[in-house]
C-alpha cells in the first residue's frame, strides 16, 4: 500500500508540475447579519449554520481529477469587502490576475449591486445565498448564475405538497421585513398557481407588548380563522420557532417552521447525498445547509465544465455551462441545468423537518410540457427577466 | 410517504393481467437458491429460486451490498458497508462463517480468478482497496467477532441496530488504532492495520468494480470525478483516467474484451469504452415509454453469458433495456419495479432477477418472451441478487 501512495504521490507531482492554477474567487460580505453567531446557535430551519466556504473547499477536494486533461488544477481565493465597492475592487484585482469565476456569498442588495456593476465583463458570479425572486426577475443579469433556489421554487414545492395532502386552507403569518414580503409574496404567488387558499393574512410582531398582542401572541394570531396549516414567512426564524404547539388549534405549522422547504437536508439519504454530509461534517465539524450545498455546487458546475468542454477558455466553458448539454449532480437525484430565461439553476427540492426529508419534489403527477423540475419557480412564460 | 400517483395507478393495473396470465415457467434448471442482500434490513435472504419461499434470513453486519460467489461458488462475499465489514457466508449451511473486519464502507468489489484477491471500492476514502486473502486470514490474528446487524421488527426502523453496529465498528476502530499505536506501526493510514490490504487513491465516491480476465486490469468508476480509473493491479499505477458520464456506476465486459460498458446514473447513459485505447467510442441514451430522459438513471448493468446482449437497470424510469451488443441498438424495455438496480442472469440466461430498491421487491423476467413473470417480496431495499443454479 505504501509503494501505491508513492507512486500516487510522484503521480499527483508529477500532474501539480504541468499543471496550471485555474482560480475561482470567492466573494464574501464582511459582517453578514445572516451568519451572526447568535443566528446560527439558534439553529433556524431555514438559515445557516455557519460560513459556507467549507462547501467550496470540500468540491474543491472532489475536483482533482476535473482539470487533469487540460492540466489545470483548481483554486479557491476566497475575499472579504465590507460593502458593495470593496467586493468591486476585489473583483477588478482578482480579474487582472486571470480570474473570471466567482462565488458570492453576499445578501441579495449587494449581489444585485454587484451583477449591475460588472454588466458586460467577461466574468461569470454565482448566486450561492440570496434567494429573493427579484434577482431572478427585474433585476437578473446575464452573467449572474443562480445556484440557491429562489423564494417561488421553495414554495411552490410547498404548495404541490399541501395540495397532494388535501390541505388547502392556509393561515399566512408575515414579518415586515423586506425578505419577509418577498417571501410572503412568494407564497401567494404559488397558493395561487397550485390551488391553495389563504383565508387569513396577518402580519406578526417580534414584540412582548400587550398593546401588540393580537399580533405577537401565537394564540390570538391563530384564532378565529379557518384553515388546515399555518404558514409562516419569517425568513430570519425567531418568530417562527415559537408558532408550533402555540396555536389555538392543533394546526401543522410550514413554511420557516415545522416543515420548510430546502435546496439541501443533512437527512436526505438518497442519490449519494449521504456520501456527501458524511464528508461536508467531517470537514466543517457540523451539519450541511442549503448555502453550503450551493457553495459547493457552484465550484462543482466551474469544475464539470472544465473537464466536459476540455478547455479553459472563458467563452467556451460559459456558452457550456448555459448551454442545454450541461449536466450537472446536485447529489438529489434529477439531472440539474441552468434556466435560459433567467439563470436558476433547475433542481429538485427537499421538505424537511429538523430531522427528517418528508418528501422530494415536484411530486410524481406535478407534470410539465418539457421539464418536470419547472414546476417549481419560474418557468419562462412567468419570468419578467429580460437580458 | 404515500402519494397518489395516477401514471404509476395505471401501470399497475395495466400489468395485473400480464402476472395473471403468463403460465409460469419452470424457474431454475437446478434445484438451487436465490441470495438476496438488504440494504435495511441487514441480511442476506435465501428463496427457493422455484417457490420463491423464504427458505432463511442469513444475518450480516449492517447494510449488505454487493455479494459475489467465491470462483468454486463454495462462498459468498457480502461488502456491508455501515458495518465496515465484508462477511463470508458458506454456501453449503447457509451461514455466516468469517468476516474481514475494519473495511471502512466497502460497497462493490471484484474477485481474482484464482480467488485469492478482492479489489473493492472504499467508498469514505475514496479509495481501491487490495486485499490478499491469503495474506490477510494468515496475519489477522484472531478471528473477529461474527455477531450481527439485527434486523427491524415489520414495520419498525432499524436505526436503532445501526447504531449499535456504528458503536461496534467505532470500538472495533478505537480497537485497532490502539493496536497501531502499541505496534508503531501503519503510520500513513488505519487501513494498514489490516493484514494483505493496499490502497490506490482514485476520485471520490468509488463505486463499479471490474477486473480484467487476465487479473493486470482494475476499472473503478468515481460518481464524482465522473471518471473511469484505469489502474494496474500489480504496481497500483493509474494507467488512464477516462471521463465518461454524470455519475458512472457499474461496469459490464464483452467476452472478447473489446468493449467496457459503463453505466451513468445522472446523465441517464451507457458510455462503451475501448479497453485498447481506453477511449469512448459510443454512448447509449434510454427513451423508456412514458418517461423523460432525466427520469433515466442507470445503475446496473450485466451481460449475457454468450456476449450478445446487455441488460441495464434504468433506475427511476422503472424498467430494464434489453440493449443488443452487435449493434448497439436497445431490442426491448420491460416494465419492472421501482428503482431497478441490479440484474443477474441465471445460469442458463433464461430469466433475469431484478432488485427493485424502492418496492422492496424482486421481478424475475423471462428473457425469451421478455415479460415479468413474477413480482417477489423480499425484504427492505434489495440491493444485489445470486443465484445458485
Amino acid at each position: 500500500m505504501i509503494r501505491g501512495i508513492f507512486l500516487l504521490i510522484a503521480l499527483l507531482l508529477g500532474n501539480a508540475a504541468m499543471a496550471t492554477d485555474f482560480t475561482i474567487g470567492y466573494l464574501q460580505l464582511q459582517d453578514d447579519p445572516r451568519y451572526s453567531s447568535k443566528r446560527s446557535f439558534a439553529q433556524y430551519l431555514m438559515q445557516p449554520l455557519g460560513r459556507p466556504y467549507a462547501g467550496a473547499e470540500v468540491a474543491l477536494k472532489e475536483s482533482k481529477f476535473h482539470g487533469s486533461a487540460v492540466g489545470a488544477e483548481f483554486k479557491l481565493q476566497p475575499v472579504n469587502g465590507k460593502d458593495t465597492a470593496e467586493l468591486l475592487a476585489q473583483v477588478d484585482s482578482l480579474g487582472k490576475q486571470g480570474v473570471q469565476f466567482f462565488v458570492v456569498d453576499a445578501p441579495a442588495v449587494t449581489v444585485a449591486e454587484l451583477a449591475a456593476a460588472t454588466k458586460g465583463k467577461d466574468l461569470l458570479l454565482f448566486n450561492i445565498s440570496a434567494r429573493e425572486d427579484s434577482l431572478r426577475q427585474a433585476q437578473c443579469q446575464p452573467h449572474l448564475l443562480h445556484i440557491i433556489p429562489n423564494y417561488a421554487m421553495l414554495t411552490d414545492a410547498l404548495t404541490q405538497y399541501l395540495k397532494v395532502r388535501k390541505w388547502p386552507e392556509a393561515l399566512l403569518l408575515h414579518g415586515t421585513s423586506d425578505e419577509d414580503l418577498q417571501l410572503t409574496a412568494a407564497f401567494e404567488r404559488s397558493a395561487k398557481r397550485y390551488g391553495v387558499d389563504i383565508t387569513e393574512k396577518r402580519p406578526f410582531e417580534l414584540s412582548n407588548d400587550p398593546r401588540h398582542r393580537s399580533q405577537n401572541n401565537v394564540a390570538l394570531l391563530t384564532s378565529e380563522a379557518d384553515y388546515d396549516v399555518i404558514f409562516v414567512a419569517d425568513t430570519h426564524g425567531e418568530f417562527a420557532r415559537n408558532v408550533p404547539y402555540q396555536s389555538i388549534r392543533p394546526q401543522l405549522v410550514v413554511g420557516s417552521e415545522g416543515l420548510a422547504p430546502a435546496a439541501w437536508h443533512w437527512a436526505w439519504d438518497r442519490h449519494g447525498a449521504p456520501q456527501l454530509e458524511k464528508r461536508f461534517e467531517k470537514y466543517a465539524g457540523r451539519p450541511m445547509r442549503d448555502v453550503d450545498w450551493a457553495a459547493w455546487l457552484a465550484v462543482k458546475a466551474i469544475a464539470e465544465a472544465v473537464q466536459r468542454s476540455a478547455s479553459t477558455d472563458f467563452a467556451k466553458l460559459r456558452d457550456y455551462l448555459l448551454s442545454d448539454a450541461f449536466i450537472l449532480d446536485g447529489f438529489k437525484g434529477k439531472r440539474s441545468n441552468f434556466r435560459p430565461w433567467d439563470h436558476q439553476l433547475r433542481q429538485p427540492i427537499l421538505l424537511g423537518t429538523h430531522n427528517w426529508v418528508v418528501e422530494r419534489l415536484p411530486l410524481d403527477g406535478f407534470l410539465h410540457q418539457t421539464n418536470n423540475l419547472d414546476t417549481l419557480g419560474f418557468d419562462e412564460r412567468d419570468s419578467l427577466c429580460k437580458f | 410517504m404515500k402519494v397518489f400517483n395516477p401514471v404509476r395507478a395505471c401501470f399497475v393495473l395495466s400489468l395485473l393481467p400480464v402476472s395473471l396470465l403468463v403460465a409460469s415457467p419452470s424457474f431454475a434448471k437446478d434445484t438451487g437458491y436465490l441470495f438476496v442482500s438488504s440494504e435495511k434490513d441487514n441480511n442476506i435472504s435465501v428463496l427457493d429460486a422455484k417457490t420463491f419461499e423464504v427458505v432463511k434470513r442469513i444475518g450480516t453486519a449492517a447494510r449488505p451490498r454487493h455479494l459475489q460467489f467465491s470462483p468454486d461458488r463454495s462462498k459468498i462475499y457480502a461488502a456491508c458497508g455501515d458495518g465496515a465489514a465484508i462477511d463470508v457466508i458458506d454456501v453449503a449451511k447457509l451461514e455466516l462463517v468469517d468476516r474481514i473486519a475494519g473495511i471502512e464502507d466497502p460497497e462493490l468489489f471484484d474477485i481474482s480468478a484464482d480467488g485469492k484477491t478482492l479489489y473493492i471500492s472504499l467508498e469514505d476514502d475514496g479509495a481501491l482497496g487490495i486485499l490478499n486473502l491469503d495474506e490477510y486470514f494468515a496475519k489477522r490474528g484472531d478471528k473477529p467477532d461474527l455477531s450481527v446487524a439485527e434486523p427491524a421488527p415489520p414495520g419498525e426502523t432499524s436505526e436503532a441496530e445501526d447504531d449499535k453496529a456504528d458503536d461496534d465498528a467505532e470500538k472495533d476502530a478505537e480497537k485497532e488504532d490502539a493496536k497501531e499505536d502499541e505496534e508503531k506501526a501503519g503510520e500513513d493510514d488505519d487501513a494498514a492495520a489490516i493484514p494483505g490490504l493496499k490502497t490506490v487513491e482514485v476520485g471520490e465516491e468509488p463505486e463499479g468494480i471490474l477486473l480484467s480476465p487476465d487479473g493486470k486490469t482494475a476499472y473503478v468508476t468515481s460518481e464524482v470525478a465522473n471518471t473511469v480509473h484505469v489502474v494496474d493491479t500489480a504496481s497500483g499505477e493509474m494507467k488512464a483516467n477516462i471521463v465518461v458520464g454524470n455519475r458512472p456506476r457499474r461496469f459490464a465486459m464483452t467476452p472478447d474484451q473489446k468493449e467496457l460498458w459503463v453505466t451513468n446514473e445522472i446523465s441517464g447513459e451507457v458510455t462503451i469504452i475501448d479497453p485498447a485505447t481506453n477511449k469512448l467510442t459510443q454512448t447509449i441514451k434510454f427513451q423508456p415509454k412514458g418517461f423523460r430522459e432525466e427520469d433515466v438513471t442507470p445503475v446496473g448493468i450485466t451481460m449475457s453469458s454468450d456476449g450478445k446482449t446487455v441488460i441495464v437497470g434504468l433506475g427511476g424510469a422503472n424498467h430494464i433495456a434489453f440493449v443488443d451488443v452487435a449493434s448497439h441498438e436497445i431490442q426491448d424495455y420491460v416494465l419492472v419495479g421501482k428503482r431497478a438496480w441490479n440484474v443477474t442472469f441465471n445460469r442458463d440466461n433464461s430469466l433475469l432477477y431484478v432488485a427493485n430498491g424502492l418496492s422492496d421487491d424482486l421481478s424475475v423476467v423471462d428473457v425469451a418472451s421478455r415479460k415479468v413473470v413474477k413480482s417477489v417480496p423480499v425484504a427492505r431495499v434489495p440491493h444485489t441478487v445470486l443465484i445458485d443454479d
